[in-house]
Order: structure tokens, then C-alpha cells, then sequence
């Protein structure tokens, strides 16, 4: 059984390698056209009207979903799939309770954005400021981020003390906390949700004429902008010395300590970072929708997020993205099968990860790591 | 705070949450198990459970069960529905090791993988069902009619909670002297220890997994029967949350510690049906975890620390 998966993986990777290499021999002018290429047809999607490629469109059959929506979605899930690619990816904690900081980022964004908010209301009976008023959406951003981020310290602080399966279950617990918590307390919105959340151009309304309530393109623009840049300060953050930090502590904690890297300390950043990418995804989420409610975070989602991240191939980030892509688009895609989705999904996780473990598209270095492991086993145990 | 309701009625509350942490308890056994001597969060477990609550439910319909059913059937229902869900869940939870975890296991993959896995296998197992039986909640014949036993102070100790308690420590008792007594308990102990060693010493591995996995599966049955007395319906997704609550169970008292989780079980119930006084109901699950990382923090390896491998007997 043995001989026989390694030969299939030496066949895959093999072939992957030397992609890579022809792809890496190109000069660099001839990538970096490839490179916008790709990113014109990515902003160009949304009209995808390409003979042979129209069956992508999820609107192409009868009662289907929305297409531009459906791209958004999916630049959504990508921003998640690269926050928590961070977290479990680079710094290598198992983090189950992402949704809560997505959770945080989209009550952010509806506690200070929406009129109808609690919150803003109170503001106003306080200030005497008139019905009209709330935080403006552009200085929701930063309120989201850094709540996130306060969000991810407080509950790093003192759990990333702990070994990594108890790590699982208490981010796991947290995110239910933060759910409950929503639903249960009255400044909240509780179980009713908050409605008319903001977007760029203020509140929904019928007048916004770029980032309406109707057409999702320029939200789905909004959103993959936002991700082309993530991705790219993401890359910058991996290849400087935090993200060399976290591959030694990920590797091995104690040799990492030994050599003078804070293992806390950037385990701790890894979980602040992460945090803040989820709170962005949040913020995009609850903008588009304009209505959020707390049973929209549930630990169903956190599960997804990280299968996301497991699929695609943890720690890289073209992996995470084509998991987070292929687990946002197939169930929309498929919608008429909408009764067996989920039972198709659940059998598609376990075949991927017995047939490749490493992901779809794994890391050079992770894949590495694993067929390390598989030649650590004992013989004829 | 109803701290008046809660104080005035102590012992009431406690036995309550006792009754119904006996359930957290005998599924974190199968947590517990498993993590014991894989060092892996099953997470399929949960499914396990389920699977057992339909097993249980499909034996009363087919012997035609109805509510208040003499003490004669009662016991016959009782038994057969600890049959069929022990079984049921027995053979999920083998299912669940040979199908989603041996080939992972022969390639020494890390441990992410296997959650992955076990997610998959746990939606697939939910969404089947949810797919066969519908999604809506399923009722069921009330085949212990609830009455007051006796009476303790003001205390009133109803029949199906006194049948919770007692068949958990039962069981409890059972799973101890078997891994502490038995030959087959020393292999499980002995790969808990180390693996490779044990192999070397001539213990089949491969068939103590399977027996640990066996093992959880049936108490997990048998949880699942306790369930179905307790609250009289089911769900497709009723495992999700209880696996959850029993995870944390098993946390608490120490992974991978069989006392251990039934006392986290214990308590972890008793600190709910308390939080649901206090407060109200809405809040038991936020309390549940809660009470899980404040011991965490103090004592990160669960109130009895971990111990199935280590020298303890």
C-alpha cells in the first residue's frame, strides 16, 4: 500500500516539478505578463461569456444563483482561506474557531455602520446627534481590524500556551462563545440581526450606483482587489523574518526557541494577523448582504474555513485559494443537486485527503515535511 | 442571577446535571479512547453517536413501542435498544477507523489530515441520514414514563435519572476493569505507552485500534439509548453539539484519562443545568466552554492530567 501511493505521489509531484521549473526558466517579462493576464481575466469574470467556458457560470442553468454573487462569495472565501492560512498554514496552530473573527469584523462593521444598530443609536441619544448618523464606512475598517485583533491577542494571550489539540477545541469553544454571546445580548441586535449595514457608498439604499443592492460586480471587484493585495502582502510577510519565524516554530518549537525565536511571540502575531485577514472577509461579507444575524457564524462555517485550507494545500497560498474557490463555487454550481450537496462534499474531503494528504496544491516545503514523515514509519509496524 | 432558585433548589439541580453530564461522560469515553492511545481527535465521534439515537429509535418502531409501555416491555424495549444501538454504533465507529483513518495511519500523516478526514466522514454520515430520515426532529415513544422515585430533602430523584446515573458508573466501572484487568486492556495501555514497542513485544496494533475504536462505539450506543430515554427525539445533526459538549468533557478531566472524563462529563453537566438557573438556558453552552478554558489555563492538562499510557496501576 505503501509502494503504491508513494510511486502516485512521485508521478504528481514530479510533474508539478517540472511545471515549476519550466515556469521559473521563463524570463521574467514573459511571467510577469502571464501574471496580469491572469488578473484581467480574473476582474473580467464577472461577464465570462468565453465559448466552451460558459458552463462555469452558475447562472447558466434554470434558478441559478446570481453569477457575480457567486464570485464575490468566492473572492470572500479566499480572503478567509488566506487569513486562516496564516494561522494554521505558516505558523501551524489549528485554529476551529475562525468564524469568530469573521463574526467580529461583520458586527463591526453592522454595530457602528448601521442606523439601526444599537450601538449607533445609543451614540446618538448620547451625543444628540440626529437619526441619520453612524460611523462612517471607511472608518469601520480600522475599528473591525483592531477589534479583531484585540480579539485574536485576548484569546491567544492565553491559549497558545496550550498544545495544539486543546488549542482545536478551545478556538472551537470560542467561537461558539462569540456566537452565543452575540445572540443572547441585547446591544447586539440578538437572534434578529442588524440590518441596513453600510457599504462604500453609505447605507443600502436604491440611489447607490455602483455598489448597490442588485448588481454584485463591483463588490465582486471590491472584494478581489482587496485579495490581489492581501496576497501580495501576505507573500511579502512570508518570505521576511516573521514568516521564518513561524516556519521554525512550526517545524520544531523547541529547536526554534533555541535559536532565539520567541515561539509565544510569534505564534501570537500569527493569531493577530489572522484575526484582522478574517475580520476583513467579515466586513466585505455583512456590507454586501446588508443584514446579518448571529446564526450565520456557526461552527459549521469554522469547519468549512479550514477545510478550505487542508484541501487546497496548507501553506500556499495558490492552494488555499483553489480550495477556498472549488468549496465556495461547486455547492452554488451544483445547486440542483442542492438536497446531496453536502453528503458529495463531505465524500469528495475524505477521498482528497486519503488520495493526496498534502492538498491539492501543497507547498513545496509542507509536501516535504510529510514525505519525511512517511519515511520516519517503523518497519513492519 | 436567580441565585435564590438555584441555592433553594441545590440538590435538584445537581442531580439533574448529573444526569444528564452521565451522557457527556460516556461519549467522552470514546474521545478519550481513542485519543488515548492515537493521540487524535476522532472527530467522527459525534456521528457515532447519532447513528446510535436511529438505531435505538428504528428497534422501538419495528417492535412497535408505544408510550407507557408495561414494566415487562419496558425492560424488553430497554435491552433491545441497548443492543441495537451498541451495535450500530460499534460497527460505525470501526467503519470510521478502517475507512478514514488505518491508510492515513500507515502513512504517518500528521494529524491535520486525520480532522479533515473525520470532518468529512462525520458530514457524509449526518447528511445520510438527514438525506433517509428528513430533516426535521424525530419524536418517539415515551418508553420510560418519567416519575419520582424518591425523595431526599427536597430533593426529588426521578426514575430515568436515577437509570442515566446508574448505567453510566456501571459502565464506567465495566470499561475500567476491562483496560486495567484484562489482557486486552494491557495491549490498549501497552500501545498507549508506545506504540512501536508494543508491536515489537508482540501486541497487534492494528486490532487494538480497532478495539478501543469498538469500544467507544459502543458506549456510545448506549449513550445514544440513555439520549433517547432522556429528551424523546432526535435529529440528524443532534451529534454535532453533544460531541462538542463531550470533547470539552473529556478535555476537562484530563484527555485520554478514562476517570478523568467521566468526572469532566460530570461536571460539565452540573455546571450547565447550574449556568441555566443562573442565568437562562440560552447561556449553558457559553458557560460549558468557558469553565473549559479557565481550567485549561490553570491546569492545562484537564483536572486528572493524562494518564491511559502512564504506569498508573
Amino acid at each position: 500500500m505503501t509502494t503504491d501511493t508513494a510511486t502516485s505521489k512521485y508521478g504528481i509531484g514530479g510533474l508539478r516539478a517540472k511545471f515549476g521549473e519550466r515556469w521559473a526558466g521563463l524570463p521574467k517579462w514573459q511571467r510577469s505578463l502571464a501574471f496580469i493576464a491572469f488578473v484581467i481575466f480574473l476582474y473580467y469574470l464577472p461577464y465570462l461569456g468565453i465559448p466552451g467556458l460558459t458552463w462555469l457560470r452558475t447562472d447558466y442553468i434554470a434558478n441559478g444563483n446570481n453569477w457575480a454573487g457567486v464570485l464575490f462569495t468566492c473572492a470572500v472565501y479566499v480572503l478567509i482561506a488566506i487569513g486562516l492560512n496564516v494561522v494554521i498554514g505558516l505558523a501551524g496552530l489549528l485554529d476551529l474557531g475562525y468564524v469568530g473573527f469573521f463574526a467580529v469584523g461583520a458586527y463591526s462593521v453592522a454595530l457602528f455602520g448601521s442606523t439601526q444598530s444599537p450601538v449607533v443609536k445609543s451614540l446618538q441619544a448620547q451625543f444628540g446627534l440626529s437619526e441619520e448618523w453612524a460611523v462612517a464606512w471607511a472608518i469601520c475598517i480600522p475599528i473591525a481590524l483592531c477589534l479583531a485583533m484585540i480579539s485574536g491577542v485576548l484569546l491567544g494571550g492565553p491559549t497558545l500556551r496550550l498544545r495544539g489539540d486543546y488549542l482545536a477545541i478551545v478556538t472551537l469553544g470560542f467561537g461558539e462563545i462569540i456566537r452565543i454571546v452575540v445572540r443572547n445580548v441585547e446591544w447586539s441586535g440578538g437572534p434578529a440581526g442588524i440590518a441596513a449595514i453600510p457599504g462604500p457608498q453609505g447605507k443600502p439604499s436604491p440611489d447607490n450606483n455602483v455598489f448597490g443592492l442588485i448588481d454584485a460586480k463591483p463588490w465582486y471587484w471590491l472584494a478581489l482587489t482587496t485579495v490581489l493585495l492581501i496576497v501580495w502582502l501576505v507573500r511579502r510577510l512570508e518570505n521576511s523574518r516573521v514568516g521564518r519565524a513561524w516556519l521554525a516554530v512550526r517545524e520544531d518549537e523547541d529547536a526554534a526557541a533555541v535559536m532565539g525565536v520567541y515561539p509565544f511571540k510569534f505564534k501570537l502575531w500569527a493569531f493577530a494577523i489572522g484575526a484582522a485577514l478574517g475580520a476583513l472577509s467579515g466586513l466585505l461579507y455583512a456590507s454586501r448582504n446588508g443584514f446579518i444575524e448571529p446564526n450565520q457564524f456557526n461552527a459549521q462555517l469554522s469547519i468549512l474555513f479550514v477545510a478550505m485550507v487542508v484541501v487546497g494545500g496548507s501553506g500556499n497560498m495558490a492552494g488555499v485559494a483553489l480550495g477556498a474557490v472549488l468549496l465556495a463555487y461547486l455547492p452554488e454550481r451544483f445547486r440542483e443537486f442542492s438536497e446531496w450537496r453536502f453528503l458529495v462534499f463531505g465524500l469528495a474531503l475524505v477521498l482528497v485527503m486519503l488520495i493526496r494528504p498534502q492538498g491539492l496544491i501543497p507547498s513545496r516545503r509542507r509536501a516535504r515535511e510529510l514525505k519525511d514523515r512517511q519515511e520516519e514509519v517503523a518497519v513492519g509496524v | 442571577m436567580n441565585f435564590d432558585e438555584l441555592f433553594g433548589h441545590l440538590g435538584q439541580h445537581t442531580v439533574d446535571g448529573l444526569s444528564k453530564g452521565a451522557i457527556y461522560a460516556l461519549v467522552a469515553l470514546g474521545y478519550t479512547l481513542v485519543y488515548g492511545v492515537l493521540k487524535l481527535i476522532n472527530f467522527a465521534h459525534s456521528e457515532v453517536f447519532m447513528v446510535g439515537t436511529f438505531a435505538v429509535l428504528g428497534t422501538w418502531t419495528a417492535l412497535g413501542a408505544t408510550s407507557n409501555p408495561s414494566f415487562g416491555m419496558m425492560i424488553l424495549f430497554l435491552l433491545a435498544g441497548l443492543v441495537a444501538g451498541a451495535v450500530a454504533s460499534g460497527a460505525t465507529a470501526v467503519g470510521v477507523e478502517l475507512i478514514a483513518y488505518r491508510r492515513l495511519r500507515r502513512m504517518n500523516a500528521p494529524p491535520l489530515i486525520f480532522l479533515i478526514t473525520a470532518i468529512g466522514l462525520s458530514l457524509v454520515l449526518s447528511e445520510a441520514f438527514g438525506l433517509w430520515q428528513g430533516r426535521l426532529i424525530k419524536g418517539m415513544p415515551t418508553i420510560v414514563e418519567r416519575e419520582i422515585l424518591f425523595t431526599i430533602g427536597n430533593t426529588e430523584v426521578t426514575n430515568t435519572q436515577l437509570l442515566t446515573i446508574v448505567s453510566a458508573l456501571v459502565m464506567m466501572v465495566l470499561l475500567d476493569v476491562f483496560i486495567n484487568r484484562t489482557r486486552y486492556g494491557r495491549g490498549v495501555r501497552a500501545v498507549a505507552q508506545n506504540p512501536d514497542t508494543a508491536a515489537l513485544m508482540g501486541v497487534n496494533k492494528d486490532r487494538v485500534i480497532l478495539l478501543i475504536f469498538l469500544l467507544g462505539g459502543l458506549l456510545a450506543g448506549a449513550a445514544a439509548l440513555l439520549y433517547n430515554v432522556r429528551y424523546g427525539n432526535t435529529r440528524f445533526n443532534v451529534g454535532f453539539l453533544l460531541g462538542l459538549k463531550a470533547f470539552t468533557a473529556a478535555v476537562l478531566g484530563g484527555i485520554g484519562n478514562l476517570r478523568g472524563a467521566l468526572l469532566g462529563g460530570l461536571l460539565l453537566g452540573v455546571v450547565e443545568v447550574y449556568a441555566a438557573t443562573l442565568l437562562t438556558s440560552s447561556w449553558e453552552d457559553v458557560a460549558a466552554f468557558t469553565v473549559l478554558v479557565v481550567v485549561l489555563l490553570f491546569r492545562p492538562t484537564g483536572l486528572l492530567g493524562e494518564s491511559l499510557g502512564r504506569a498508573r496501576a
